[in-house]
């Protein structure tokens, strides 16, 4: 196995051009578990933590470095609340958003916030970067729109995020879980509301037409709250396996939808 | 035993104190050297070919692409075994390789040696196995009616034509459970140089490995010395074997060291699980409550191989009914052979199942009764002088059922919460629940086990007590996993001795005889009392050598005055004593289940408090309490120790902890997918310790290890249907089962 | 390929196989046995080390990338004479059973009383909550650490004969 380990992104993306197959590696607390249980043996790595370009964080644009950990006590409540679900203390030291997004699990938990504010993912090759919206980056579970020679840079989140932002996920312990659900609502001032939710489909997924439902409405009233859980649940497409049935999903990601909503209506 | 005089002054370090472990600073520091910590020079690695179908029929097995790969030294399959092929405690069933079949997902097809454990591995995959898959049997009433059983025990007491006038009648459900033990199997087998084989391996009984290790291995037993191991927990997978066989072929075949070491997938399908179990169960009463006739069918999978599902059943038929009196019972236990992987010991071996359908129905009784759940458990409480109620047997000491259930219900009941920290609250840190959301519950249950071997197993303990001008030492087989052995042995000798300057030194099977197996919570009562024997044998000889009334770390005293130093005492050698310690004799079951089958018995009342999320089924266990009947405490802190860490697995299994099974394959054979309890999910435990002392254990112990993971899994449960009228018949009760139905319940 | 690194305050070289993880150059490369091995996939915490300052389970990170790297292990956590105090709590709290956890757990909260001494027993039980103890059921863990901490008994996990 050959390593490089470079300290900027021009030699990170030096690196890339001539090994565009490389395998990148960031926090490897997805990568090393492929290779120690799954026996992958990539034979060119490149590793991403020594990349101070990629551990930036300026305002709406998250480096694809930045820890859970940083997360946590970044300025954005959803965000800082999803960060807190992620594995444990030794997970959230090391593991990035990039990695999230490199790995592309359908249950991954930056992905519902991403996709809820409509975030971008900017790519980069040497001489060349893109700016993909999430949806057209994460193309299906764990597979990525990343073409060979590239790296994720970071996100960008849109100009003005609004503070009334909330994450939840369900699992059976009350920590160091995998998501059987995932979801987060942002919410607009004027009432705008968007919805993503994880392991609920082959990727995070919106649901348009719950969204739509309470965006219009200062006042969401019970019946309408009854309405949007049903909408939820009716528009996702989870399936059964070990960790929870579809039928379970289903109902759970309505109930978790409305109760991530109810956070961000005024009280 | 229990008459023997504590010496005055209370010794150091004796019975009743917290003393600390020996092994706990190497343990801390990290300098203690586990199963897979050792070394020795020019040793091999191990690594095992396994074949990841549930059942199939072997159709090739070539090994010469990987012993045709640089640095394999041995590719090994069941050809090569050289001696007895099979091995098993009591059956000798399971082939120490896969023979002819593959008969679950995961068993070992062959073993290679290589240079170094990635090229071991690469060897492993390289072996081709060719399969013809069959169909898989996965079905536990489907085996009954197949007579794929292992052992049928019925029990018939009393009148068959008994009734009482209130019925609840039930099917219960226990998913299998995976001791997992932090530490995965590890093993280093080092050939002597004369044919013969020292072995470090995952054991709970070293004599009992011996055994099938020496006949599977073509050896007279004094050629294997299996040594005792240092090991990360065993819970009961040590009982079988697992990679021993597998390492002592390869070390003898090459003549060099073979070290093993097991992942965590590969520890999945490495050990024994405990049973998972299909119940219906009757229960009869009288209007006040009284019960009047108990039937029950019970079903244990117990995979393809025998191994201990004989001895599990019968614990899960003659404690069908719990710690209650009734006279007229009627039980039909089976152990069956599926395809499922094999199952064995876990603690409290086989009476947990029982327990969770049988605490159940006594819910369900009290319900139908308008009774108070406490109070139909207490009008039922077998005690002293009253008769098991399966096997007829005469309860001749005491058994403190009242008084444990009474003695959990004094605890204060845990304060209301109601605070939004997500801590607090079922989901946790995935802030699902709001507080407003949560409903409390509380559920009782109790369990009722036995101590040490029954069935007129003759069942013994060795220990040996030497004293020397440097103290005594206690030299014995018995196995210490973590539970803390170490340190009561070595209490009882010095409230014997009157002595603190005791050691204890675990011997390899060459050095001794059996301590018997390190289960059944048998050791505190069966080495504890060997070493007990010793020592007051070698404390009487020092005191009549040295012509004194008592003896401490100088010496032998008479009155105020010393008479004798130890170091003269023993001038011509250690003064030493060697017993090999039987508990009463029991009986076999007669036709109809009937005799004096067991020894002695232990009871706990578990009462579990839950606060759960109706809507999204998220359950958080707040609070276990538990009223213990321990005999007596010899060490109250290591007692408290396993009432937490036994009460930790059993709410694990009611909550969360289950082997996945899809027709046989496990799908979750992993640390991300088989969920332990963490330090959030682990409740707060208040214990309530019942001291009433055993005629059978050293000072009046009894073996307690196993009842606080028994009834603590039921208690949980009783909590959440009591927050929920749901009838949740099956454990663990996941997320589903309390909002939208089980995984195969009808859309 | 050789990979340099500081362990507990000495430099030190091993030849490795670039793919493997610290904590198998820890292990075997280097003969530190006291990290333990129970999962290798992040979710047990029985490998916990310190990392450049960080806590991070050493099977998740790649010998390659360790290059460089400070690592202090639990064979650095005493010096010649004297436990840790963290260490000497597990020791008489009776938190240690079979001990498979333990150098993780030791390390761990070494680590959380560094960054955070005034913990509460709510984020104890959360920053411990990536090692997994299946023998003691945590109740002494948590009395080791706050008896560390020099407090008295956490919230709740006090106990009674
Ligand atoms: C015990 C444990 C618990 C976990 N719990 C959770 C959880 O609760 N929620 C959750 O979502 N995840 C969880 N994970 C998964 C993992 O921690 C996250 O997905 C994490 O974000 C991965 O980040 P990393 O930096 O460690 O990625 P790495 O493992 O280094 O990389 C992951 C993948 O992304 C690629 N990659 C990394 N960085 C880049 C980049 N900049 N550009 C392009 N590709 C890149 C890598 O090549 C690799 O394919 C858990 C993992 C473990 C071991
Ligand atoms: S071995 Fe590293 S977390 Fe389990
Ligand atoms: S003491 Fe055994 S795993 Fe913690």
């Amino acid at each position: 196995m050959q390593i490089e380990r470079p300290r900027d992104l021009d030699e990170l993306l030096a690196g890339l051009d001539s090994h565009p197959e490389a395998t990148l590696l960031a926090g490897g607390t997805d990568l090393m578990v492929d290779v120690n249980l799954s026996h992958h043996r990539p034979e060119t790595v490149v590793a991403l933590r020594r990349v101070d370009d990629l551990a930036t964080w300026d305002d709406g644009f998250i480096g694809a470095g930045v820890t859970y950990a940083r997360m946590e006590a970044g300025p954005h409540p959803a965000l800082a609340q999803l960060a807190r679900t992620v594995g444990s203390p030794q997970i959230r030291a090391t593991g990035t958003i990039g990695g999230n997004l490199g790995t592309a699990s359908p249950a991954g938990d930056t992905l519902p916030f991403l996709a809820a504010v409509d975030a971008e993912v900017v790519v980069a090759s040497r001489g060349d970067r893109r700016r993909l919206r999430w949806e057209d980056f994460l193309l299906g579970p764990k597979h990525t729109a990343l073409r060979p020679g590239e790296v994720i840079v970071g996100v960008q989140l849109p100009e003005r995020l609004p503070q009334r932002q909330a994450f939840a996920k369900i699992g059976v312990r009350q920590a160091m879980v995998i998501a059987t659900v995932n979801c987060c609502v942002v919410r607009d001032e004027d009432g705008k509301t968007r919805i993503a939710l994880g392991a609920v489909g082959p990727t995070v997924v919106r649901t348009p037409a719950a969204e739509e439902l309470v965006s219009s409405q200062q006042q969401v009233s019970a019946t309408m709250l009854d309405e949007f859980q049903r909408l939820v649940s009716d528009d996702v497409t989870p399936i059964t396996d070990h960790r929870a049935t579809e039928r379970y999903r289903r109902h759970a990601a309505g109930v978790l939808a409305r109760r991530t909503l109810e956070r961000c209506l005024p009280r | 035993m229990s008459e023997v005089t504590v010496s005055r002054p209370p010794v150091r370090g004796g019975v009743g104190e917290s003393v600390q472990r020996p092994d706990g600073i190497p343990k801390v520091t990290g300098r203690f050297e586990f199963l897979g910590d050792m070394h020795a020079e020019g040793m091999l690695w191990g690594a095992t070919r396994r074949a990841w179908v549930p059942h199939a029929r072997i159709e090739r097995i070539d090994t010469t692409p990987a012993l045709a790969l640089p640095g394999v030294h041995a590719v090994l399959t069941q050809d090569d075994v050289p001696g007895h092929r099979y091995q098993g405690q009591a059956l000798t069933d399971q082939p120490v390789l896969a023979e002819e079949r593959v008969r679950y997902w995961g068993e070992a097809v062959a073993v290679v040696a290589a240079d170094d454990p990635e090229t071991a591995r690469r060897a492993a995959e390289a072996v081709v196995v060719e399969l013809e898959e069959l169909e898989p049997l996965t079905d536990l009433e489907l085996a009954r009616d197949r007579g794929e059983v292992f052992r049928h025990i019925p029990v018939r007491r009393g009148d068959p034509d008994a009734h009482g006038e209130v019925v609840v009648e039930g099917t219960y459900v226990t998913a299998t459970q995976d001791p997992a033990a932090l530490g995965t199997e590890a093993g280093l087998a080092i050939p002597d140089g004369q044919g013969g084989v020292d072995l470090w391996g995952p054991t709970q009984w070293t004599h009992v490995d011996l055994t099938q290790l020496a006949a599977c291995l073509a050896l007279d037993p004094g050629q294997v010395r299996v040594q005792p191991c240092r090991i990360g927990g065993a819970f009961g997978s040590r009982e079988d074997l697992s990679l021993q066989t597998h390492i002592a072929m390869l070390a003898l075949r090459l003549d060099r060291p073979v070290k093993m070491v097991y992942d965590r997938t590969e520890s999945f399908v490495g050990h024994v699980k405990r049973h998972a179990g299909l119940m219906h169960y009757r229960h009869e009463a009288d209007r006040d409550g009284h019960l009047v006739r108990v039937d029950a069918q019970i079903l244990l999978d117990g995979g393809p191989y025998q191994l201990t599902s004989q001895a599990v059943i019968a614990n899960s038929t003659f404690f069908a009914v719990g710690p209650y009196r009734c006279d007229n019972v009627f039980v039909d236990g089976y152990a069956l052979r599926t395809n499922n992987p094999p199952s064995g010991a876990m603690r409290g071996f086989g009476a947990n199942q029982p327990c969770f359908a049988a605490e159940a129905q006594m819910d369900r009784l009290a319900d139908e009764l308008g009774l108070d759940p406490i109070e139909l458990r207490l009008r039922n409480a077998i005690t002293q002088g009253d008769r098991l109620a399966t096997t007829g047997q005469l309860i001749e000491h005491p058994l403190p059922t009242d008084e444990v259930i009474r003695s959990v219900t004094a605890i204060p009941l845990p304060e209301p919460e109601d605070d939004d920290e997500p801590l607090h609250l079922p989901g946790g840190t995935g802030l699902t629940t709001p507080r407003d959301r949560v409903v409390r519950g509380i559920g009782y249950a109790v369990g009722l086990k036995n101590l040490e071997f029954s069935e007129g197993f003759d069942d013994f303990a060795e220990a040996r007590v030497e004293l020397t001008a440097d103290g005594a030492v206690v030299h014995t087989a018995a196995i210490e996993v973590g539970q803390g052995m170490v340190t009561v042995i070595a209490q009882v000798v010095r409230s014997v001795l009157g002595m603190s300057r005791v050691e204890v030194a675990f011997d390899h099977t060459g050095q001794i005889g059996s301590a018997g197996s390190t289960s059944a919570s048998r050791q505190t009562q069966m080495a504890g009392n060997a070493a007990l024997e010793a020592a007051t044998v070698v404390r009487d000889k020092a005191l009549e050598a040295g012509g004194g009334d008592h003896l401490d770390d100088a010496g032998v005293w008479r009155g105020d005055t010393l008479v004798t130093s130890l170091a003269a005492l023993t001038a011509d050698g250690p003064i030493d004593h060697h017993v090999r310690y039987r508990h009463r004799p029991t009986d076999e079951p007669d036709a109809d289940g009937q005799g004096e089958l067991h020894v002695d018995f232990c009871v706990a009342a578990h009462r579990a408090v839950v606060d759960v999320d109706p809507d999204l089924g998220l359950v958080r266990v707040v609070e276990i309490a538990i009223g213990q009947d321990v005999g007596r405490a010899i060490n109250p802190q290591q007692v408290h120790g396993q009432i937490e860490g036994g009460i930790a697995q059993g709410m694990g299994h009611a909550v969360m902890e289950e082997v996945v099974l899809d027709h046989g394959v496990i799908r979750n054979a992993s640390f991300t997918d088989y969920l332990l309890p963490t330090t959030l999910d682990a409740p707060t435990v208040e214990a309530a310790l019942v001291e009433q002392p055993s005629p059978w254990g050293p000072f009046g112990a009894k073996g307690m290890a196993e009842l606080p993971t028994m009834s603590a899994t039921p208690a949980v449960v009783a909590a959440i249907r009591a927050a929920t009228s749901l009838p949740l018949t099956r454990a663990p009760v996941h997320p589903e089962d309390i909002v939208t139905g089980p995984h195969d319940a009808p859309e | 390929m050789i990979v340099t690194l500081e362990v507990n305050g000495e430099r030190r070289t091993a030849e490795v196989a670039g793919w493997e993880s610290l904590l198998w150059v820890l292990r075997e490369r280097l003969g530190l046995t006291g990290a333990k091995d129970a999962c290798q996939q992040g979710e047990c915490g029985s490998c916990s080390v310190i990392f450049d300052g960080q806590l991070v389970c050493a099977c998740l990170v790649m010998a390659a990338d360790a290059e460089g790297a400070q690592v202090t292990t639990v064979e650095g956590l005493a010096d010649a004479t004297d436990l840790h105090p963290v260490q000497r709590a597990y020791v008489d709290e009776g938190a240690v059973q079979c001990g498979y956890c333990t150098p993780g757990l030791v390390v761990a909260t070494a680590h959380l009383l560094t960054e955070h001494p005034d913990a509460t027993p709510d984020e104890v039980r959360e920053a411990l909550a990536g090692n997994l103890c299946r023998c003691t059921g945590y109740g002494s863990v948590l009395r080791a650490v706050a008896a560390a901490q020099g407090a008295s008994d956490p919230a709740g996990a006090d106990r009674e004969a």
